[in-house]
C-alpha cells in the first residue's frame, strides 16, 4: 500500500499532466524517497495507483539508473567514472574505497552502511575527481580526505 | 503514382507508402526486422538501409532507412550500392556478436528470418572475439516458450502484444545492450494472441511450445491450407504434419479474414487430431460394442437404412459437404440441424437479414476499416477473438487518420501517429452483460440484461431514423447513452454494428439491423457483423432446416427411426433431457464422428471420420464466407475418411443409386448448388480436383522434405507409392508445380532466399495488401440494393423477478470450445466452472463467494461454486458455457436458485 | 581585456545566488517587462533570430530558426510547450551548472521570453538528477517568479499566461537528447524520436514544443534589452554574443570562463586555465565535450566558434574542452569514454547497441596489451558505419568522434600497443 504522503505526492504530479501515467518516473522517485528503493511490490502498488500494468512500470524503472531495483545500504556513493575523473585520477580513489570499505561497484557493505555505484560525468570536471554521496557533492577530492567524508555518514 | 529510380531503373510505385514497402511490393529483396506489414515502421533495426540521392548528379548519396522514407516523384535511390550493401550486412555482423551459434537446436532453424537476412545480406564471417552477453529465460506459460539469449531487439515484439494486441504483461526492460523482452516476472502471458509472437519474432526467442512436443523443421513438413475449426471466423490457417501427426498450426495469411494473426485458440488448439480419444475404430453395438471392419459394416448397414425412417442430424462444426451428404441421405425434410430451437430460430434471423441483401456483411479486414463500432450484446473477445483484435485496430486505426487529418504523416509513420494521437481513440461502444478486455478501449461501455441493451439499440435506431419507434419508460442513462452513440454514429463514414447469437437474444439482432439500416445512405456505408457458435454455423443454418426439437417430435411419434447424426454431440448443444429421451426414442442410431464424446457412446453405430486434418471440406464463416480447408495427411489405412463420402455411400446402400466413383467434394458442392440456389456460387470455392499446372499439381511438401524412404522403412524398405489426393489438385509428395499456386491451394509460404513467414511478402499484391489473384473464400451474401424492412418490436426493460433468475452464458475463450482444451496447455489456461450473481443477489440468497449455488433448469440440478461481480444485473444468474463435460443449458429462461 | 559578460557578471563563487529582489535591483525581468508591454512574439522572434544566437546544447543551431518552425496563433494546438534542457551530462561539461547554481532567476527569464516568443502555455525545466542545489534553487525562485507575477495568468497585463514546473530526471544521458528527454517526461523509457516530425510539430504529449539549452535561454534576457547589434558586437565572430567557455584535465587552473564567442583555444589553455601543470604538455583536447573529435597542438590558433571549429575537423559542443595530457594513454582515454558511450546507449538501434560495446571491450583489450592488428581495422570500421543518418540518434556518431580522430593523430600509440603487447603508459 502506498502510504499518504506518497499518494500525496504522487497526486500532485498527476495534477500536472493529460494522462496519469505520465507520472511514472514521478511516483518511483517519490516512492524511492520514502523507501529507499524500488521492490517488486513497491512496482505493484505504483502500477495499481496509476492504472497500468507492472510490467510498464518496471519497464520504465529498469530503464533508468539512479532507480534502485535492488536494496541499497543506508547510503548511496556514486563514484564519478567519466572522462575528466578519469585523467584527474578517479581509479585510485576507486582503489581506495573499494579497500576501505571492502566492497566493489554495485556492492554494498555487510553492515549496509555504503552502497557503491559508478556514475556517469557529474558535471564538476573542474573540480575533478568528484563524487556524491547521497545528495552531497564531493570535488577535488584526495585519498587522504576519504577518511573524513566518510565519517560523516552512519 | 510516383515514379522512383531504383539502381536507375523507373518504377511507378504507390503513393504513401515508404521505399522498404515499394521495394519488397515490386519483388525486390530486402531486409529489414523492426518493419512490419501490419504495424508499420519504427527504424529501429538499421537493416533496411539504402542509399538515397539528393538527385540525378548526386553519385554519393548517403544512407537512409528505407522503411522510414515516403516514395515521392523522381526519387533516386540504391539498393545494391556497395556502401548500403556493406552497411547492412555490418548490421548482422553487429547482432552476431551476441547471437548465439544454436541454429542447429533452435526451432526457428529453416524458417528463421534472421537466417534469410543473414544470407540476403552476404555476411558470413564473424571477427568478434569477446563474450556473448546473455540472459536468463522466463517461464511465460504453457504455449510459449523463451530464449532470451537469441533476441536481436528488434521490437516486434512488443509492439505486437502492447501496441496491436493491447497486452499489458509484456515489455522491454533495461537499458543499452541488455535490454530484456519478457514479462516483469515469470507467469502465463495474459494476452489471448500471444501466440502470434512466435511469427512475428523473427528468431528463435519465441517459440510455439506445442511444437515442442513433437518438433519438426519446417522443411520437413507436409502442409495444407486449412481452416480453423474453433469459431465462426473462419481465419486461414497452414497445417503442418509429420509422421501421421498434426505437428502445428500457423497463420495463413488472408486480408480479407485474419490477416497476419491467429488467436491462441487457433493457433494451439490442434491436439485434438492427435488425443487419444479419436475414433479410430466402426464400431456396431448389438449388445456391448464390437470393432468391426468395413465389410461388416457396408453388410450391417442396408438393415438399419433401408426400410426404416431415416433421419439426420446435422452439424454446426461439420463441413457443408458432410451436412449436403446427409441432407441427400435422409431427404431434404427429413434433415434437422443439431440444435435447439432457439438457437434456430436466431440464426435464422440472421440468414434471413444476410440473403436478404439489404445492409453490407462487413470482412474483419472492414471492421479494422470502420471509424465507429456498436457492439451489441456479444461478447466477442470470447467467442470471436479475432473480431476484437479487428476492433481494437479500428479504435487505433480511426485514431490515427484523424491524427494525419491535422498533421501530414505517412500512414507506416507508427511511433509518430501514435504520439500525435496520444490517448485518443476511434468511437467503440461496447455494449455487453458482463464486462469486457474491450471496455478499456470503449468510449461508452454499458453492462446489462439483453433486453435492456436492445432496448438502447432501438432508440438508437429511433434517433437515426425516426420513423421508427421510440422506447417507452426508458430510464436517463438509456436516453442518454442512445443519444451520445447515435451521433456519434452519424459522424462515421463506415460504422460497423456487430451482433451474435451467443445471449440467446433475438431482440439485440432485430436492433442491431435496424441501427444498421437506419445508417445507410449515400455517404455512409454501414456493415452488420454477426458472431455465430461454430466454424460452420452459417453454411448450416443456410440450409434453412429445422432444429432438433422437431426431429425429437418426429422420433416420439415414430418408433422406427434410425437417426444418423452427423459430427454432433447434441449434449453441448441441447439440453441432456432432451438429447435423453431422443436417444431413447431411436431404433436405431448411427454416429459420426471424429471424438468419442457423450453422443457418441449413444451410438448403436459408430464410424469414426476425418477430422479437417484428414480430410476435405468447406466451411462458411460468419460473413458468409465459404472456404475451403484441405487435408495435410491421409491416414495410412484409407478407412478414415471425410464424413461426406461414408454419408454418399449410404445414400447409395439406401437408394441403391451410385455414380460409379468415390465423390469428390466438388461434386458433393455442385450438387448443393443445384439444390440449394442460397449456396449460388460455392463451386467457386477453389478450383476443381483436377487442376493442374502445366501438368503438374501442387506440392504439400517443400522440395528440401526429408526421410520420405526412411520413414517408413520399418514397413517395407521399399519406397511405398505416395498417397495420392484425388479431391484436390495438391500432392503428398514434394514433387510438382513450384511456382506460386492460386491463393486457395498455397500450401506453405516459401521463396527463394525466403523460408520464414516473411516469405508471404511475395505472394501479395503489394506488402500487407491482398494475395495475388484475389485472397480465398467466396462470399455467398450479396448486396442487393433492397429497400430494408425494419423490426418495430421492442422488448419490456429487464425486471428481475422474485424466486427467479435470468440464465445467461458466459463462454470462455480458452475452455468453451469442445476440441481446444484437448490441447494439454489450453485446457491448463481454462478455468472452473462456475456461477456469477450480483453481489446484491449472493447476499439475499446468504450466499457468499465460493460457496455451492444450485442452479435448477432443464430437469436438472446443477451445482457450482459462486463468484459475484458488482457490474452485474440483479436478477441474472451467469453459468459458464460449454466447459469440458458441461451440459447445454435453456439459456434465456427464469430458473431457480438456491443454496 | 575588459569584456563584458553578461550572464557570469553576477555569479560569486563565494556569494549565495541573488533572490528575486537581488536580481531585479541588477535589471532583472526589465526584459520581460519590455516584451510583454511593447513586442508581439513575431518580434521577439526576429530579434533572437537577428542577434545570431546559436544553440548552446552542443548542436549550434540557429535558436531564432528553431523557434520560427513552431506553429503560432490559430495553426498551433494547445498547450505548446517550452523546456529548458537541464540535463547537462556530457561528460567535460560543467558550463550548465554554474548558471544554473549561479543565477536561476536569468534563466527564468530567459525561458519565459522564449515561452512569451513562441506563444507557449507550460514550461519545464528538465534538470539531471545529480543537480539537488539547483533543484533546490530553481524551485524557490520559480515560486518567487510566481509571486511577484512574472509566472501565472496575465502576466504583467499582457494577456500571456505560463505555468511553469520543475522536474529532475533519474539518470541516462539520453535524457539530455531533446526528443528522448520528451519521453521521459511523459514517463516513458528515454528513447530518442524519429525527425521527422520536429518536436515544434509533434513535442511534448504530441504538442508544439521548443527543447533549449540553458545557457541559450539565460542569453535571452541580455539580447532583448541590448539588442541584436549589442549580442553580435560581443562576439569574435559570426555566432552572436559571448560563450562559457570551460577547461577541465592536467591544467594548472580548470575552470570555467565566459568570453566572447571565438576566443582562440590557446588563449583559453595557456591564459586562462593557466596552461598545463608542470611536468605535462598538451596532447590533445576535444574541444566540446566527450563527442567532439580531438585537436591538436597545431590547432591552438583556432577561433572557438562553431564554424572554425568545424572547419578544423571538430565541433565546439559544448564549449567545455577536455584536455589529453601528454601522460595520460590516449587509447585509456577513448577507452573510459567508449565506456560511458556504450553504458548510455539507449539500445534501441543495432548499430549503437552492438557496436559500441565491441569497442569498447578492443580498446580494453588494447590497454591490457591483448590487442591484435585487426583490432585497429575494427575501430576504424565502426567509425566509417557508425555514423550520422546510419544510427537512429547522434548518441553513436559523437562517440565516434573522438574515436576517429584518436587514430587519426595517435596511431601511434595504438600500434604500439598491438606491438608491446602493453600499455606504454603504464
Amino acid at each position: 500500500m502506498l502510504s499518504t504522503t506518497e499518494k500525496e505526492a504522487i497526486d500532485h504530479e498527476i495534477g500536472l499532466v493529460p494522462h496519469k501515467r505520465a507520472t511514472v518516473i514521478e511516483a518511483l522517485k517519490i516512492v524511492q524517497q520514502h523507501r529507499g528503493w524500488i521492490s517488486d511490490d513497491s512496482v505493484e502498488e505504483i502500477a495499481d495507483y496509476l492504472g497500468i500494468s507492472p510490467a510498464e512500470v518496471d519497464s520504465v524503472a529498469t530503464f533508468y539508473n539512479l532507480i534502485f531495483r535492488k536494496p541499497v545500504g543506508r547510503h548511496v556513493i556514486l563514484l564519478c567514472d567519466s572522462i575528466s575523473c578519469y585523467v584527474m585520477g578517479y581509479k585510485s580513489l576507486y582503489a581506495a574505497l573499494q579497500h576501505k570499505l571492502q566492497i566493489s561497484f554495485g556492492q554494498t557493505c555487510p553492515d549496509d552502511r555504503f552502497t557503491l555505484l559508478p556514475n556517469a560525468c557529474l558535471g564538476c570536471c573542474d573540480h575533478a575527481p568528484a563524487m556524491m554521496i547521497d545528495k552531497d557533492l564531493y570535488r577535488d577530492i584526495t585519498i587522504e580526505q576519504l577518511d573524513d567524508i566518510l565519517k560523516k555518514y552512519a | 503514382m510516383p515514379r522512383i529510380y531504383i539502381d536507375n531503373v523507373p518504377f511507378e510505385v504507390k503513393a504513401g507508402k515508404n521505399l522498404l514497402e515499394a521495394c519488397l511490393s515490386l519483388g525486390i529483396d530486402l531486409p529489414y526486422f523492426c518493419w512490419h506489414p501490419a504495424m508499420g515502421s519504427i527504424g529501429a533495426c538499421r537493416q533496411c538501409a539504402v542509399k538515397v540521392y539528393k538527385d540525378a548528379e548526386d553519385t554519393k548519396g548517403r544512407i537512409m532507412m528505407s522503411c522510414m522514407e515516403s516514395v515521392k516523384d523522381d526519387l533516386r535511390i540504391s539498393v545494391c550500392d556497395p556502401g548500403a550493401k556493406a552497411f547492412r550486412a555490418q548490421v548482422i555482423e553487429w547482432l552476431m556478436t551476441n547471437h548465439p551459434h544454436d541454429c542447429p537446436v533452435c526451432d526457428e532453424g529453416g524458417s528463421c528470418h534472421l537466417q534469410d537476412v543473414t544470407v540476403m545480406t552476404g555476411h558470413d564471417y564473424r571477427r568478434y572475439e569477446f563474450k556473448k552477453r546473455t540472459y536468463t529465460n522466463q517461464y511465460l506459460g504453457p504455449l510459449i516458450n523463451h530464449e532470451m539469449n537469441r533476441c536481436i531487439q528488434c521490437y516486434r515484439c512488443v509492439r505486437f502484444y502492447r501496441d496491436y494486441a493491447g497486452g499489458k504483461d509484456l515489455n522491454v526492460f533495461s537499458a543499452h545492450n541488455h535490454v530484456y523482452f519478457g514479462r516483469e516476472k515469470d507467469g502465463v502471458l495474459q494476452s489471448p494472441f500471444s501466440g502470434n509472437l512466435a511469427e512475428v519474432c523473427p528468431t528463435g526467442v519465441f517459440t510455439d511450445k506445442t511444437l515442442k512436443e513433437h518438433y519438426t523443421r519446417k522443411w520437413d513438413l507436409t502442409n495444407a491450407p486449412a481452416i480453423c475449426q474453433h469459431c465462426s471466423l473462419g481465419c486461414n490457417i497452414i497445417a503442418g504434419e509429420r509422421y501421421g501427426q498434426l505437428r502445428s498450426i500457423v497463420n495463413r495469411y488472408n486480408s480479407e479474414v485474419n490477416g497476419y494473426f491467429l488467436c491462441d485458440k487457433g493457433r494451439f488448439g490442434y491436439e485434438f487430431v492427435n488425443s487419444e480419444n479419436r475414433i479410430t475404430q466402426t464400431l456396431v453395438r448389438h449388445r456391448t460394442a464390437e470393432a468391426v471392419d468395413e465389410h461388416t459394416l457396408m453388410s450391417h448397414l442396408p438393415h438399419i437404412l433401408i426400410g426404416h425412417t431415416v433421419i439426420g442430424i446435422g452439424s454446426p462444426r461439420a463441413s457443408i459437404e458432410s451436412n449436403y451428404a446427409l441432407m441427400e441421405l435422409a431427404g431434404k425434410e427429413c434433415f434437422y440441424q443439431g440444435l435447439s430451437d432457439n438457437q434456430v430460430f436466431l440464426e435464422q434471423k440472421i440468414v434471413d437479414i444476410l440473403s436478404a441483401g439489404a445492409i453490407h456483411t462487413p470482412s474483419l479486414k472492414e471492421i479494422e476499416q470502420a471509424d465507429a463500432v456498436l457492439v451489441l450484446g456479444e461478447d466477442i473477445w470470447n467467442t470471436a477473438p479475432i473480431m476484437a483484435l479487428a476492433v481494437r485496430q479500428s479504435v487505433m486505426k480511426t485514431a490515427a487518420a484523424h491524427v494525419q487529418e491535422q498533421v501530414p504523416l505517412p500512414g507506416w509513420h507508427d511511433a509518430a501517429l501514435k504520439e500525435l494521437a496520444q490517448e485518443s481513440k476511434g468511437f467503440l461502444a461496447n455494449m455487453s452483460i458482463l464486462p469486457s478486455p474491450l471496455d478499456e478501449i470503449a468510449a461508452c461501455e454499458v453492462h446489462g440484461a439483453p433486453d435492456d441493451l436492445a432496448r438502447l439499440g432501438f432508440q438508437i435506431a429511433h434517433l437515426l431514423n425516426n420513423t421508427l419507434p421510440a422506447v417507452d419508460n426508458a430510464a436517463e442513462t438509456l436516453l442518454q447513452n442512445a443519444t451520445m452513440i447515435s451521433q456519434q454514429l452519424l459522424q462515421a463514414k463506415h460504422p460497423v454494428i456487430i451482433a451474435g447469437t451467443s445471449t440467446g437474444s433475438e431482440a439485440l439482432i432485430r436492433a442491431a439491423y435496424d441501427i444498421a439500416a437506419s445508417l445507410q445512405n449515400n455517404e455512409r456505408q454501414p456493415g452488420l457483423a454477426f458472431v455465430l457458435p461454430d466454424c460452420n454455423s452459417m453454411g448450416l443454418a443456410m440450409t434453412g432446416a429445422s432444429s432438433f426439437e422437431k426431429a425429437l417430435a418426429i422420433v416420439q411419434k415414430n418408433p422406427d427411426v434410425t437417426a444418423v447424426i452427423l459430427e454432433n454431440d447434441l449434449y453441448r448443444n441441447i439440453p441432456a433431457d432432451l438429447v435423453d429421451n431422443f436417444f431413447s426414442k431411436c431404433r436405431q442410431v448411427v454416429v459420426l464422428d471424429t471424438l468419442h464424446n457423450r453422443t457418441t457412446e449413444k451410438a448403436d453405430v459408430l464410424i469414426p471420420v476425418a477430422s479437417f486434418a484428414e480430410g476435405d471440406g468447406t466451411f462458411i464463416n460468419n460473413e458468409g464466407r465459404a472456404q475451403r480447408s484441405y487435408q495435410v495427411f491421409m491416414s495410412p489405412d484409407k478407412a478414415l475418411k471425410e464424413a461426406f463420402k461414408w454419408l454418399f455411400e449410404m445414400k447409395v446402400i439406401r437408394r441403391a443409386i451410385s455414380n460409379g466413383h468415390d465423390v469428390h467434394p466438388d461434386e458433393m458442392l455442385a450438387g448443393l448448388e443445384r439444390v440449394y440456389p442460397q449456396f449460388k456460387g460455392i463451386t467457386d470455392v477453389v478450383p476443381s480436383h483436377a487442376f493442374r499446372i502445366h501438368g503438374s499439381r501442387i506440392p504439400r511438401e517443400s522440395q528440401r522434405y526429408s526421410g520420405r524412404t526412411a520413414m517408413l522403412a520399418n514397413k517395407a524398405v521399399s519406397e511405398p507409392k505416395p498417397l495420392q489426393d484425388d479431391d484436390s489438385p495438391l500432392s503428398f509428395t514434394m514433387e510438382g508445380y513450384r511456382g506460386m499456386p492460386p491463393a486457395p491451394l498455397i500450401p506453405y509460404f516459401w521463396a527463394p532466399g525466403w523460408n520464414s513467414g516473411q516469405a508471404v511478402n511475395k505472394y501479395q499484391q503489394e506488402t500487407g495488401g491482398a494475395l495475388k489473384g484475389g485472397d480465398p473464400g467466396i462470399r455467398l451474401f450479396r448486396e442487393t440494393g433492397t429497400i430494408p424492412a425494419y423490426f418495430q418490436d421492442i422488448p419490456d426493460a429487464f425486471s428481475p423477478r422474485q424466486g427467479k433468475w435470468f440464465l445467461l452464458p458466459q463462454y470462455q475463450l480458452f475452455g468453451s470450445g469442445e476440441f481446444s482444451i484437448y490441447t494439454k496447455g489450453i485446457a491448463a489456461l481454462s478455468p472452473e466452472p462456475r456461477a456469477i450473481l450480483s453481489a446484491r443477489d449472493a447476499a439475499s440468497l446468504n450466499m457468499a463467494p465460493g460457496d455451492q449455488l444450485s442452479v435448477q433448469t432443464d430437469n436438472r440440478t446443477y451445482q457450482l461454486p459462486l463468484e459475484t461481480m458488482d457490474d452485474l444485473q440483479d436478477g441474472i444468474v451467469i453459468l459458464t458455457a460449454g466447459l469440458k463435460g458441461m451440459d447445454a443449458l435453456s439459456w434465456g429462461t427464469w430458473v431457480n436458485l438456491f443454496k | 581585456m575588459m569584456t563584458e559578460r553578461p550572464l557570469t557578471r553576477n555569479i560569486y563563487p563565494d556569494r549565495p545566488p541573488m533572490n528575486l529582489k537581488e536580481y531585479e535591483k541588477t535589471g532583472g525581468y526589465a526584459a520581460l517587462r519590455k516584451v510583454c508591454s511593447s513586442m508581439d512574439p513575431a518580434a521577439l522572434q526576429k530579434l533572437v533570430q537577428d542577434s545570431n544566437l546559436k544553440g548552446r546544447g552542443g548542436a549550434g543551431f540557429s535558436t531564432g530558426m528553431k523557434w520560427s518552425l513552431i506553429p503560432m496563433n490559430d495553426k498551433a494546438t494547445h498547450p505548446k510547450y517550452l523546456i529548458a534542457n537541464a540535463d547537462e551530462m556530457e561528460p567535460g561539461t560543467f558550463k550548465d551548472r554554474l548558471l544554473l547554481e549561479g543565477n536561476p532567476h536569468q534563466l527564468i527569464e530567459g525561458m519565459i521570453l522564449a515561452a512569451y516568443a513562441i506563444q507557449a502555455d507550460i514550461a519545464y525545466v528538465f534538470l539531471r538528477w545529480a543537480y539537488h542545489e539547483a533543484a533546490a534553487l530553481i524551485r524557490k525562485s520559480i515560486q518567487e517568479a510566481y509571486d511577484a507575477g512574472y509566472l501565472g495568468t496575465d502576466i504583467l497585463g499582457s494577456g500571456f499566461h505560463l505555468e511553469m514546473y520543475l522536474h529532475t530526471g533519474v539518470g541516462r544521458y539520453m535524457c539530455g537528447e531533446e526528443t528522448a528527454l520528451l519521453n521521459a517526461l511523459e514517463g516513458k523509457r528515454a528513447t530518442p524520436r524519429a525527425k521527422p516530425p520536429f518536436p515544434q510539430i509533434s513535442g511534448l504529449f504530441g504538442k508544439p514544443t521548443i527543447v533549449n539549452n540553458v545557457e541559450t535561454l539565460c542569453c535571452v534576457p541580455h539580447i532583448v534589452n541590448n539588442g541584436a547589434a549589442w549580442f553580435k558586437g560581443l562576439s569574435y565572430s559570426d555566432d552572436g554574443g559571448t560563450k562559457v567557455y570551460g577547461v577541465s584535465g592536467k591544467v594548472k587552473r580548470p575552470g570555467a570562463w565566459e568570453l566572447p564567442m571565438g576566443v582562440t583555444m590557446r588563449e583559453l589553455i595557456e591564459e586562462h586555465a593557466g596552461g598545463m601543470k608542470p611536468g605535462y604538455e598538451l596532447k590533445g583536447v576535444l574541444p566540446g565535450g566527450a563527442s567532439t573529435d580531438f585537436l591538436t597542438t597545431q590547432h591552438l590558433d583556432i577561433k572557438m566558434d562553431y564554424k572554425s571549429v568545424a572547419a578544423a575537423g571538430s565541433r565546439l559542443g559544448t564549449g567545455t574542452m577536455i584536455v589529453l595530457d601528454s601522460g595520460t594513454c590516449p587509447v585509456g582515454f577513448v577507452h573510459n569514454l567508449q565506456h560511458f558511450f556504450a553504458q548510455e546507449s539507449c539500445g534501441w538501434c543495432t548499430p549503437c547497441r552492438e557496436g559500441l560495446p565491441w569497442v569498447e571491450k578492443i580498446l580494453l583489450a588494447l590497454e591490457k596489451g591483448d590487442g591484435k592488428p585487426e583490432d585497429i581495422e575494427l575501430l576504424q570500421m565502426h567509425t566509417q558505419f557508425l555514423g550520422p543518418g546510419n544510427t537512429f540518434c547522434a548518441l553513436a556518431p559523437g562517440a565516434m568522434e573522438p574515436l576517429q580522430s584518436a587514430l587519426k593523430y595517435f596511431m601511434e600509440d595504438f600500434e604500439k600497443h598491438v606491438e608491446h603487447k602493453k600499455c606504454p603508459y603504464d
